[in-house]
């Protein structure tokens, strides 16, 4: 049976439904070159911090400024730093380099902390030739005074500006913890975002007990973490008019499947390659197809979304009754 | 100015290396100040690819020493290739045996020197002619250029006629005061360079090369026979360079339009009164004969552009017929001559010409010098030149520029004499090094320059700290050229770039009348008048001043452009200044914000904008009452307790009025006294430590790493605390038997330069006060009068006894007092540290022979020095010799200090009877490991000393001059990388092969520092540095197993971040080791690219991932039958990228070139890795495994 794997996200043809996510791995142009011949449906590639861009800049000029004309015997310390562009400049020609080495989609990826950063670099992405742009928040509200709403307004806030400097399409990468996640997927979609990623797993620091100081240390996602993704792709699916892709917990095909029969689109991941390796993403692919042939579908948008709430026969199944079962099952 | 000449504002440096580089094909050379930038750019240009002028690019070739720099030029000149080099100073005197060379083989070539100060009773970075006339025997003929336009343009020439007569060139200019003034210049194209230069006299060259397919041979040994005959054979060729040389300065005037002569006149064309002289005195003098002369004098400039070969004909044709009196002005000293260099050629061509009646008359001739080490030369002492011409008997061997009231040779000049500059644009900006003055300064001037039709002159002064350093710009714009090469002493425009100035630098003395003055102010408008010190307001309203403010670091702040107040300044500037109208000018700042900033994106274009728009709105004209208010005088420059030479001198240098003291002030023979950084106050932090004595463990750490020793602790006992004053800081001591001790730990708040080092590697955080070190940095004025009153009370705590403190552990070590302090260096410093724990174990009986380099600049540069003196009256004796001969140098005093050791152990012998055997078996024999030790033998010293004096015998008084040796002196060889891995590694070698008790600290910054990052072989690979910008490509020398395989020699490899007591142990067992030792003590520096505050971790990582291992060899334990080789640090961690993506010299290479850099760093891992196994190997092996040292 020949076997259909096609697949749009943010209005883009892809041949795959997976996807690399946002990941260090992406640095590399022949990773990316790897990530395509493993198969990979688009890359989305690590994220643009403008905070990193701005410190390494702040850095750059303390240092120049402390080394540059202070002593009459060393006017500078450094071979010339004409060259050494602290910045964007890097990343977009990892951009047009990519776009130049592989046929599918690029996906950008930024993180902005001001307005300017948002518009500037969303604008040379786009100029750099992206096929589209990941918006990364990445924000956590520590500001106890500040009230959901605020929150909310910073991501609309956002999307309408970047909506508005660019004509590629644009996903937002949300964070699970809004009071009605489906509202502000609504809301997104309304202000421009043309895809929702969920979710954006964020950093959560640790402490070391005997040092007594935070720790700083990333721990990759596990398949277990892939049911609250997974319930609101679910209950998303259909209900925005937006493209999901699903992330976190993406460890083999089985949670590729499962993100698919809740509805989305593609699906993403990084864990799962600094695991396995980038070829891994083939043995994916080759375990989605021999499920697909077991159960007899041809197409991914043949079983897409099957068990989103929408689809399934028991909606509630997604809601309180749901939980007071699980609740009796740990009883049991 | 040829009409398509293109434009460009560059120094001198640049202006030469442009043409060199472009008319040479391997350039062999050695960073040396003043004319590191011509090496340095000829290296970039070599790097980019940019080719030559027949289309292939230069090969620049770093050497290990100007010696090896003039041994490559030579090999690649006599193989055929263009060669050249570029130096200055001592590097020109370690060419000089190659020079002859170059020049009895008549071998064409241009060696380009920043003609700077030698060597003498002390260094000088400065620019005089010492080291050019130096190079006179050579055979090299010498062409001085006296300014940047010529030479660029003199580069050129020598070149083309090196080539024609076989005679090689030194192109020369004086160092700083050209080389690097920043000057318009119309730019020499490429086909001017062709046109000038014959491609025939290159394959004539080529052709003369050594080539197996054409073999002769040349540099035979000859004798008696021929020799002589040998050098008179190039007569001919000397004989007709000048005429070559006239010629190709023909044909250069016909091809850009500006005409010279190899001598050439200014002034008067019927002058009484002459002046000769070369360099760039030049246009001072040829500007003053302007003015005397339109005042109706008769007074003359000769300019000497080409002086070897000497062409006696050409002068004689030059000097007016009617020229009364001639003085000759030497920018050097030759003492004990009948006169100097350039005065000796005109006495005696005068004197031919009036023996052979080629002249009638000899006009009377004086010779003088001037202008040594840069000082200033000025149209007043050119005027009184020539009023000493005017006396019936003027002075002869006079010297002008300075106050010689010893031998009386100085001239008398009136300071108030000056040109007319009216149509000139003066403005002096103070600024801090570190606050980007003088880069936004060289922006204006290219904005100017090289946007406008003004001509623009720029010319910085540093001073010679590297923290805290002041920097002074002199700027000048105008419609006509600029002949001014001196400092600006009427400014229409003064800028003081730093609040604190105001307190401690005499401005306004250079503000002329209605000036302006522009003042970086926290302080606005309606508040600022009450807080001027009394004598700036004297000043302003004395010369009616507009004076304007505005608080750059607050709109700075506002814009996001954290402390960076440079662009604002010098938009401040072109608005208040009119050196262009104003919307002219904030167009042209903000292009070149946008072509600076354009790699690193909008937002930071739109902030420099934003912060030149905020400039205009929140600069502010301050109206100036009638008469001062203030009551605040400046405060006192040294305190008044200071010792009488520091209150005389040290305080008049400090207070920038060193060019006024006399002879009679300054020591004869370059001695000076220790220990005078104490007196000198430069509260340059704006955050300092603060002590918590109730979280304080007392570990000693911040102590041990304070690269300025400005943490200090004692121990007393607690009745001692009677009189402190209130908030003066104790705490129990933290040790056990001491029931009644208390602890104190004292912050030298105005010496420290707020590194930060101290509360980085403070292990003691305050439990209920998170993130609060028991170290930590607060804002000085908050605390400083506390800081003042403590530290006043912590300096009448008796020092703790040496003998009772323990050496062995850092915590020990915070007790023993520095004699080391408060030195210029970097704030952060990685080396000092390690400097100031070496007087602390050893100061009292140290000798440091100091490698030329950033050491022996913070620890010798004039005005005050760090190395200090106990309460005993001892401490540091230091000496620096040279760069090159450090290790000898050092070997020297080891060897003398034997020798009368040995010396006064014979005459003690031969006291037999006057003393008792027993007290002579003990001074002889007594064990002096220990400190107390040490002081016991000092104890029996002091006795003997007593009893000389009352033999008062010849041999008494003998053994009385030398008995001081009988306490065990400690010799220590100190310098940089530079020194240990390159120039002086030769003398190095043989001095740890010389077996004898010689002590060596290298502290390894892995890079030239002192010079400005030029790499050395201790650079690793993969890290950029000048002369690496595509990163190394080899790997370091390995100096310890160097110095490991002669079996004989301790040998250590310290990092003080990983482990302080690893350093301590190593210093202590090197010092104490009978034979020779050396110590490589990794620094971090800030040639790295480094947040300094983050150094010792730096040095922490660097172990961690294995790529400096700690490590001691010590030949004692060998012979005792132990393995003697012991690695003190673990298998590494973390990958070498850990530590080196942190430092901007590997990571320059990540950003510019990805794929190298993986490789390099790559390769540099091996490296590491194969270099730890073979340590680790090492490190089990048996005792007889190694060689028997």
């Amino acid at each position: 049976m020949e076997l259909d794997f096609r697949t749009k996200y943010m209005g883009l043809s892809l041949r795959s439904p997976i996807v690399v996510s946002a990941c260090p791995l992406s640095e590399e142009l022949g990773n990316i070159v790897q990530m395509e011949d493993a198969g990979a449906g688009a890359v989305v590639l690590f994220s643009l911090f403008e905070e990193q861009i701005r410190r390494e800049q702040d850095r750059m000029a303390s240092i120049q400024m402390a080394t540059t004309n202070v002593f009459a015997e060393g006017l500078d310390y450094f071979p010339s730093m004409d060259e050494y562009a602290v910045g964007v400049e890097e990343y977009l020609e990892l951009i047009r380099a990519a776009k130049e080495r592989v046929d599918i989609p690029i996906i950008a990826s930024l993180n902005g902390i001001t307005p300017e950063g948002w518009i500037d670099y969303a604008r040379l992405i786009e100029e750099a030739g992206a096929d589209g742009l990941e918006i990364n928040v990445f924000y956590i509200p520590a500001d106890v005074l500040q009230d959901g709403r605020a929150v909310e307004h910073r991501y609309l806030d956002i999307v309408e500006t970047v909506r508005r400097t660019v004509r590629i399409p644009i996903a937002v990468k949300l964070n699970p913890y809004f009071s009605a996640i489906g509202h502000m997927a609504q809301s997104l979609a309304g202000a421009g975002a043309n895809a929702l990623v969920l979710f954006n797993r964020f950093y959560q620091p640790d402490f070391d007990i005997t040092q007594l100081r935070v720790l700083h240390n990333l721990q990759f996602s596990e398949p277990n973490e892939i049911r609250l993704p997974l319930l609101w792709t679910s209950v998303l699916s259909g209900r925005v008019s937006a493209y999901l892709a699903a992330t976190t917990g993406v460890q083999s095909a089985r949670e590729v499947i499962k993100y698919l029969l809740a509805g989305a689109d593609v699906v993403m991941t990084a864990s799962a390659l600094y695991k396995h390796g980038i070829p891994y993403l083939r043995t994916m692919h080759d375990e989605l197809a021999g499920w697909m042939r077991e159960m007899h579908f041809s197409s991914v948008n043949g079983f897409r979304g099957v068990l989103s709430q929408r689809n399934v026969h028991d909606p509630v199944a997604f809601e309180r009754a749901n939980y007071i079962r699980i609740l009796e099952g740990v009883k049991r | 100015m040829s009409a398509k000449a293109k434009i460009v504002t560059v120094d001198a440096n640049e202006a030469t290396a442009y043409v060199a580089y472009r008319v040479n094909e391997v350039c062999a050379i050695y960073p040396i100040t003043p004319s590191s930038p011509m090496a340095e750019l000829a290296d970039e240009w070599s790097a980019k690819g940019i080719p030559n002028i027949w289309g292939n690019v230069p090969e620049i070739i770093e050497m290990q020493s100007e010696g090896g720099a003039a041994g490559a030029v030579h090999g690649a000149l006599q193989t055929g290739a263009l060669t050249t080099t570029f130096t200055a100073s001592q590097g020109l005197m370690l060419m000089l045996p190659n020079m002859y060379k170059i020049a009895g083989e008549l071998t064409s070539a241009v060696i380009h020197v920043a003609a700077r100060s030698l060597a003498a009773q002390a260094l000088s970075i400065f620019g005089d002619h010492a080291d050019v006339m130096a190079a006179r025997p050579t055979g090299f003929a010498l062409l001085a250029s006296a300014s940047v336009q010529e030479a660029h343009d003199m580069a050129l020439v020598c070149q083309a006629v090196t080539l024609k007569a076989r005679v090689p060139f030194i192109h020369f200019f004086d160092g700083f005061r050209t080389s690097h003034e920043v000057s318009k210049i119309a730019l020499l194209s490429e086909d001017h360079m062709r046109s000038l230069i014959d491609d025939q006299l290159l394959y004539a060259h080529r052709r003369r090369g050594l080539s197996p397919d054409t073999p002769f041979i040349r540099g035979t040994a000859q004798n008696p026979d021929v020799y002589f005959q040998g050098r008179e054979t190039v007569n001919t060729y000397y004989a007709e360079t000048p005429g070559i040389v006239q010629d190709t300065l023909d044909r250069f005037a016909k091809m850009t339009g500006r005409h010279y002569r190899i001598f050439d006149y200014h002034g008067a064309p019927d002058a009484e009164r002459v002046l000769v002289i070369m360099g760039s005195g030049v246009e001072t003098a040829a500007e003053t004969a302007k003015a005397l002369n339109a005042a109706g004098e008769k007074v003359g400039v000769i300019q000497v552009r080409l002086y070897r070969p000497w062409a006696k004909e050409a002068f004689l044709n030059i000097l007016p017929a009617s020229t009364k009196a001639l003085a000759v002005l030497d920018r050097t000293k030759e003492p004990g001559a009948s006169g100097e260099p350039l005065y000796m050629d005109v006495v005696s061509t005068l004197a031919e010409a009036l023996g052979n009646g080629r002249r009638s008359t000899m006009p009377r001739t004086i010779g003088g010098r001037y202008g040594l080490s840069s000082k200033e030369f000025t149209p007043a002492m050119v005027k009184a030149v020539w009023d000493e011409l005017k006396k019936p008997e003027p002075k002869n061997n006079f010297t002008i520029g300075i106050l010689d009231d010893v031998t009386y040779t100085s001239l008398d000049y009136d300071p108030g004499f000056a040109l007319d500059e009216t149509g000139v644009t003066q403005a002096v900006f103070f600024g801090l090094g570190a606050d980007g003055t003088v880069g936004a300064n060289k922006n204006s001037i290219k904005i100017i320059g090289e946007n406008t039709p003004l001509y623009a002159q720029g010319y910085f002064v540093y001073d010679s700290k590297k923290s805290g350093a002041r920097t002074v710009s002199h700027l000048r714009f105008g419609s006509q050229p600029i002949r001014a090469p001196y400092l600006i002493r009427q400014a229409d425009f003064v800028a003081c770039h730093q609040f604190g100035f105001l307190d401690k630098v005499e401005m306004l003395h250079l503000a002329r009348p209605g000036a302006t003055f522009l003042l970086n102010s926290p302080l606005g408008k309606e508040e600022i008048w009450d807080a001027l010190p009394r004598p700036v307001q004297e000043d302003i309203i004395a010369k009616q001043l507009n004076l304007y403010v505005i608080d750059a670091s607050e709109v700075a702040r506002s814009v996001g452009m954290g402390g960076f107040i440079n662009t604002i300044m010098q938009t401040c500037f072109f608005a208040l200044s009119g050196v262009l109208p104003k919307d002219e000018a904030i167009a042209q700042i903000k292009k070149y914000i946008e072509k600076t900033y354009q790699k690193r994106g909008q937002s930071v274009i739109r902030k420099n904008f934003e912060a030149v728009d905020a400039t205009l709105q929140h600069l502010e004209q301050v109206a100036v009452p009638n008469a001062a208010s203030s009551t605040r005088r400046l405060p006192d420059t040294v305190p008044a307790g200071a010792p009488a030479f520091v209150q005389e001198v040290t305080a008049v240098m400090l207070r920038g009025h060193g060019d006024e003291l006399p002879v009679s002030m300054i020591p004869a023979d370059g001695t000076y006294p220790s220990g005078t950084t104490q007196w000198e106050k430069r509260n340059i932090a704006d955050f300092v430590p603060q002590w918590e004595p109730d979280s304080c463990i007392q570990c000693g750490n911040c102590s041990f790493v304070c690269p300025h020793s400005v943490i200090r602790s004692k121990f007393y006992h607690k009745d001692q605390l009677e009189g402190a004053p209130e908030g003066f800081q104790s705490a129990p001591i933290n040790a056990r038997g001491f029931p009644e001790t208390r602890y104190s730990l004292q912050v030298y708040g105005e010496d420290c330069t707020g590194c930060q080092l101290c509360e980085e590697v403070c292990p003691a955080i305050h439990l209920a006060d998170q993130g609060t070190k028991a170290i930590h940095l607060v804002p000085k004025g908050e605390i400083l009068d506390r800081l003042q009153t403590n530290t006043r009370f912590f300096e009448t705590l008796p020092v703790n006894e040496r003998s009772v403190v323990d050496f062995a552990s850092v915590r020990g070590t915070q007790f023993l007092e520095p004699l080391f302090e408060f030195s210029g260096a970097c704030a952060g410093c990685g080396e000092t540290p390690y400097v100031r724990l070496l007087s602390q174990l050893f100061g009292d009986r140290l000798i440091v022979a100091n490698a030329t380099g950033c050491s022996s600049i913070y620890g010798g540069n004039l005005p005050t020095t760090p190395w200090a003196i106990n309460g005993e009256g001892r401490g540091p004796a230091w000496s620096n010799s040279l760069f090159e001969d450090n290790a000898e140098f050092g070997l020297g005093m080891r060897i003398s200090v034997d020798k009368q050791t040995a010396v006064a152990a014979d005459l003690l012998r031969q006291l037999e009877g006057a003393l008792s055997a027993e007290e002579i078996a003990e001074l002889l024999s007594a064990p002096q490991q220990t400190e107390s030790e040490i002081r016991r033998q000092r104890e029996r010293v002091a006795r003997l000393k007593a009893r000389l004096l009352a033999l008062n015998t010849p041999v008494a008084d003998n053994l009385l001059s030398v008995a001081n040796n009988l306490v065990r002196r400690s010799v220590w060889l100190v310098g940089g990388d530079g020194w240990a891995y390159d120039i002086g590694s030769g003398g190095l070698d043989h001095v740890l092969a010389s077996g004898r008790n010689v002590n060596v600290l290298v502290l390894d910054t892995e890079v030239y520092s002192n010079t400005g990052g030029q790499m050395s072989k201790a650079t690793p690979t993969a890290a950029t540095a000048k002369f690496a910008s595509a990163g190394k490509r080899v790997g370091k020398k390995d100096l310890a197993m160097q110095a490991i395989s002669y079996g004989n020699v301790y040998v250590a490899q310290v990092a003080m971040g990983a482990n302080p007591q690893q350093t301590l142990l190593a210093l202590r067992e090197a010092e104490a080791y009978d034979g020779p030792s050396i110590v490589l003590a990794y620094s971090h520096c800030i040639a790295h690219g480094i947040d300094m505050r983050k150094g010792l971790e730096q040095q922490d990582l660097a172990v961690a991932c294995g790529y400096w291992p700690l490590l001691r060899y010590n030949p004692a334990l060998r012979r005792a039958g132990h393995n003697p080789f012991v690695l003190d640090s673990p298998r590494r961690t973390l990958p070498l990228k850990t530590s080196a993506y942190n430092e901007l010299r590997y990571s320059v290479l990540a950003r510019t070139n990805p794929d190298d850099a993986e490789r390099l760093i790559g390769l540099a891992q091996e490296i590491a890795d194969l270099r730890w196994n073979t340590y680790e190997d090492m490190a089990g092996w048996d005792a007889k495994a190694f060689h028997p040292g």
